[in-house]
């Protein structure tokens, strides 16, 4: 089947198998390999990328569901060589260690913080529930998305 | 200088989704390997017919058992020297062991095609109780093994078995205990998978995989595939975590290089999650009875321990051979006991080998749970608060170096300040009022305390092998005439910071910003051979390796300073990063300076050829012996049986700290390891050796909504046996937690009468003992 995908802007038109899953399409058609392929049952979050915005598990979603849609990778959170302010606060705080999970995190750190700009503790371990990480134990991701939220806040006033 | 806190160097790519872990590797021509795996726990293969997976159009090759014995490659080694099927050819001997390989030009084809594989079993009994392998009855796993009648593999003891006796004759209180520490999966979220691209006309073959320990690879390597090491090259690119799964080689990785070297192009396999929880290494599996003798007044006097370990259908496990159980006799703790006996029996069950993975440096994780609970159980038969019980017979400062009732030397501590500063961090006194007054309501509040020793840094040539290597590593520093400076070092991270940590250490040795400083791991054509990462060894061995090399760049530079300087050696003295000569700071002259001075046309004196590179091979004189205390708070409801984990403080000491802020992360990520292990992960089997959890569906991890915001504290007794007085830290936390966690709970079901509970502690099983119905200490086999 053919399909044309927006990816960090760029559309991108393929033939690919009905079956072909969505991060395989990103990692092997596109060579995104950003985005990471941890479990097939959606748990485990490192796939995560933003379909029209909202995150999703892209080892569950096929890459023909995408057709016509937008999606963003991590490699699409960088803008004219500066780091989006949430990666800029994974690396102020610690937030990563083997960097496995860290682009779904930063995806999904995105999405809340675009919705909710001033997000509490509790609001941010729900938003990166569906996400596993081994690493960190989850208290310096927090901190970052907080870091990532004040200097967003900061700069606005 | 150069320690303390700074940013990670490798968190630029890693943030921008520009780490190259294995599966990001991609060669011209790659084809695509995928693995067929049994359905049987056991049973014998009657045949297996692939030759309509051979005619799919897109396979090019298939690779079986039968392949395999015709090179002389169905059987590798593993790293107990036991050996392991890499395909299956007699009989399968766990449920997702690896039957054959199918090699095709597209991932999802190689799928397809291993549907065409016709496999004929003939089931057999299978044995995935450890308690039931020994039973006379019980079938025989390995039947491949000369000999064999039976399940055992080893019985292993250490201690003082007469003395221990005694004491516990003599005792006024023992207390004794059954405990299960289950089997769990370290469950990198990366799974295992390899590149192996085989150059027919070099006859080089360059392997991919997320391996800890890549040198000990291309060895083993080497020793099953019968081609020279020279012709071998390991990468090791960014690992998504490995905590000791990714030690061993698996089948995959062998197979993908046959499928190379058979179709003369580069092939890739990486495993699915199901693969990887099945099939690689897991960790515990320990059967323990535990006992304690102590006197009225809550003294401690011997520990004595019996120990059933399940090593699996293959005995796997990565340690040192002299050690069948690792470093399971640190098992008396922190504590000044008078004798101490353990005896280990370790036998074959058909569940997947591999064992000593995540983050146990050596079995110590079991040891520490082990004394914790029974220290935490005979408080309660005294009647005793259990901070105050561990303070009666924490060792003291005095004492260290201190030599356990079992041998080991710990080197370095302060115990009680340890504990003293986690109860002030906790407000323990606040707590326990706290826990009466919610008590007094009906609520179940629950304070865990769990203090550890761990050993690591192996470790001591004289000691410590893995397949009769020894545990060294080795450091290879460069400095280029500019001052700038490569350090090569034979350990690999999978994600603990090394190129920032290693660059530290050299930049506090040199004088030199860290920054300038780029550190070279994961390919053995690049580093010096070293037996890797793993047990916590990377400060401890490769840490003090680079240190070591430092200074003998230091020394290398101090000879041309004194020809710079027109002065004696003898006159020249280290300080503020400059050789300069005693007493007159002026004539100081940096590590930059002198670099492009040994590259100059300076006459150079003796000693000196022209650089100031150095290489050294490390063979540490001893362990190093980190330590804590870690306090939990639980509230646990009655209605659901759920436990909340409401704060937990942790006090480590792991000597001196070369980035705090590296040395936190890794803390935070082992106390949510142990509370997982605690509370939810368990790889659980049903009679006929069916995996009931071989996805993430199944098999729970902790997420950020299980864990509470973690309170740390530090104190720092640097180590002796170390260059810079570091110590390992990477699996302290993962040690630590599990025995606060289970403390805390059994604390809280103190209501009901509960003396202990089996991990994991999940909602059903707390529920069951609120209804008043015994707890399940079987659950890893319902």
């Amino acid at each position: 089947m053919r399909v044309t995908v927006t990816v960090n802007g760029q559309p991108h038109t393929r033939e690919v198998e009905p079956r072909l899953l969505l991060v395989h399409f990103l990692r092997d058609e596109l060579g995104l390999t950003g985005t990471h392929w941890g479990c097939d049952t959606s748990n485990c979050g490192v796939c995560t990328v933003r379909l029209d915005g909202v995150p999703v598990k892209s080892c569950t979603v096929l890459a023909v569901m995408a057709d016509g849609h937008e999606v963003t990778t991590v490699e699409g959170l960088e803008r004219d060589g500066e780091l989006d302010t949430v990666q800029k606060g994974f690396v102020e705080c610690h937030g990563l260690q083997c960097g496995f999970c860290t682009p779904g995190m930063l995806l999904t750190a995105r999405w809340l913080l675009d919705r909710d700009p001033d997000p509490d503790e509790t609001r941010i371990r729900e938003a990166i529930s569906g996400q596993l990480c081994r690493c960190t134990g989850y208290e310096n991701i927090v901190r970052s998305i907080r870091w990532a939220a004040a200097s967003e806040q900061e700069a606005r006033s | 200088m150069s320690f303390g806190r700074m940013h990670r160097k490798e968190d630029a790519r890693f943030i921008r989704g520009r780490g190259t872990y294995t599966d990001d590797v991609r060669l011209p021509g790659m084809l695509y390997g995928a693995v067929l795996r049994s359905p049987h726990a056991h049973a014998r293969i009657v045949s297996v017919d692939a030759s309509a997976a051979e005619a799919h159009p897109k396979v090019k090759a298939v690779i079986t058992g039968r392949t395999l014995e015709g090179l002389g490659l169905a059987w590798m080694p593993t790293l107990s020297r036991d050996t392991q099927a890499v395909l299956a050819t007699d009989k399968v001997r766990f449920q997702g062991q690896e039957v054959a390989f199918v090699v095709a030009e597209d991932p999802y084809s190689a799928r397809d095609a291993l549907e065409l594989i016709d496999v004929e079993y003939d089931p057999l009994d299978a044995v995935v109780d450890a308690r039931r392998a020994l039973d006379p009855g019980a079938p025989v796993i390995r039947d491949d093994l000369e000999g064999r009648t039976g399940n055992h593999i080893f019985d292993w003891e250490a201690g003082d078995r007469a003395r221990t006796d005694a004491l516990f004759e003599q005792a006024e209180v023992t207390v004794a205990q059954d405990m299960i520490y289950p089997r769990v999966h370290p469950a990198p979220l990366e799974t295992c998978g390899a590149v192996a691209d085989f150059d027919k006309v070099t006859g080089k073959l360059t392997v991919w995989c997320p391996t800890q320990a890549p040198h000990a690879h291309r060895t083993l390597y080497a020793m099953v595939a019968g081609l020279p090491e020279h012709k071998i090259r390991v990468i090791s690119p960014d690992i998504g975590g490995g905590f000791g799964g990714k030690v061993g080689i698996y089948p995959g990785y062998v197979c993908a290089i046959v499928g190379s070297i058979v179709t003369g192009r580069p092939v890739k396999w990486m495993e699915d999650r199901s693969e990887n929880l099945m099939s690689t290494a897991f960790a515990r599996d320990y059967h323990m009875r535990g006992e304690i003798a102590a006197t009225r007044d809550g003294r401690i006097q011997a520990i004595r321990v019996k120990v059933l370990a399940d090593h699996g259908a293959f005995n796997g496990t990565a340690q040192p051979t002299k050690f069948p159980a690792g470093f399971f006799h640190v098992f008396s703790g922190s504590y000044d006991v008078e004798a101490a006996h353990c005896e280990v029996t370790g036998v074959y069950t058909n569940k997947a080998p591999g064992g000593v993975a995540y983050a146990c440096s050596f079995r110590v994780t079991e040891a520490v749970y082990l004394v914790e609970r029974l220290v935490d159980m005979l408080a309660a038969e005294l009647g005793l608060d259990p901070a105050e019980l561990r303070m009666r017979n924490l060792l003291r400062p005095e004492q260290f170096p201190y030599v356990s009732p079992t041998g080991w030397e710990y080197d370095s501590g302060d115990y009680p300040k340890a504990l003293r500063l986690a109860l002030d961090l906790a407000g323990y006194d606040e707590l326990r009022a706290e826990q009466a007054d919610r008590r007094a309501r009906g609520e179940l509040m629950g304070i865990g305390i769990s203090f550890f020793t761990e050993a690591v840094g192996a470790g001591p040539r004289k000691h410590m092998d893995i397949l009769g290597l020894g545990m060294a590593d080795g450091a290879e520093l460069r400095v280029h005439p500019t001052g700038k400076a490569v350090l090569r070092v034979s350990c690999q991270s999978q994600g603990q910071g090394h190129e920032t940590t290693f660059a530290q250490i050299v930049g506090q040795e040199l004088g030199i910003p860290a920054d300038d400083v780029e550190v070279v791991h994961g390919d053995t054509d690049q580093t010096p051979f070293g037996l890797g990462t793993y047990g916590s060894r990377s400060t401890p061995v490769s840490g003090a390796a680079t240190a070591l090399v430092a200074r003998k760049v230091r020394d290398r530079a101090k000879i041309v300073a004194a020809a710079m300087l027109e002065a004696s050696p003898d006159d020249l003295e280290w300080a503020g990063g400059r050789w300069s000569v005693v007493g007159d700071p002026s004539t100081g002259k940096s590590l930059a300076e002198l670099a492009l001075a040994a590259h100059s046309d300076l006459e150079l004196p003796e000693g000196v050829e022209g650089h100031l590179d150095a290489a050294i091979v490390y063979n540490p004189p001893n362990l190093t012996y980190p330590f804590g205390a870690y306090i939990c708070v639980v509230d646990v409801d009655p209605g659901t049986g759920q436990v909340k984990v409401r704060r937990f403080v942790a006090v480590d000491d792991c000597g001196v700290r070369i980035n705090p802020m590296i040395v936190e992360g890794q803390i935070h990520g082992g106390l949510a390891d142990g509370v997982g292990m605690a509370l939810m992960q368990v790889m659980a089997f049903d009679e006929d050796g069916n995996h009931l959890g071989a996805s993430f569906m199944d098999y729970l991890l902790p997420t950020a909504v299980e864990c509470p915001s973690w309170e740390l504290g530090e104190t720092v007794t640097p180590s002796p046996a170390h260059p810079i007085g570091a110590k390992g830290v990477g699996e302290s936390a993962t040690v630590g937690s599990p025995p606060a966690v289970v403390n805390a709970v059994v604390d809280a079901l103190g209501p009901y009468g509960i003396r202990h509970a089996d991990m994991p502690l999940t909602p059903a099983n707390v529920w069951r003992v609120v209804q008043g119905r015994p707890f399940r200490t079987d659950l890893a086999i319902p």
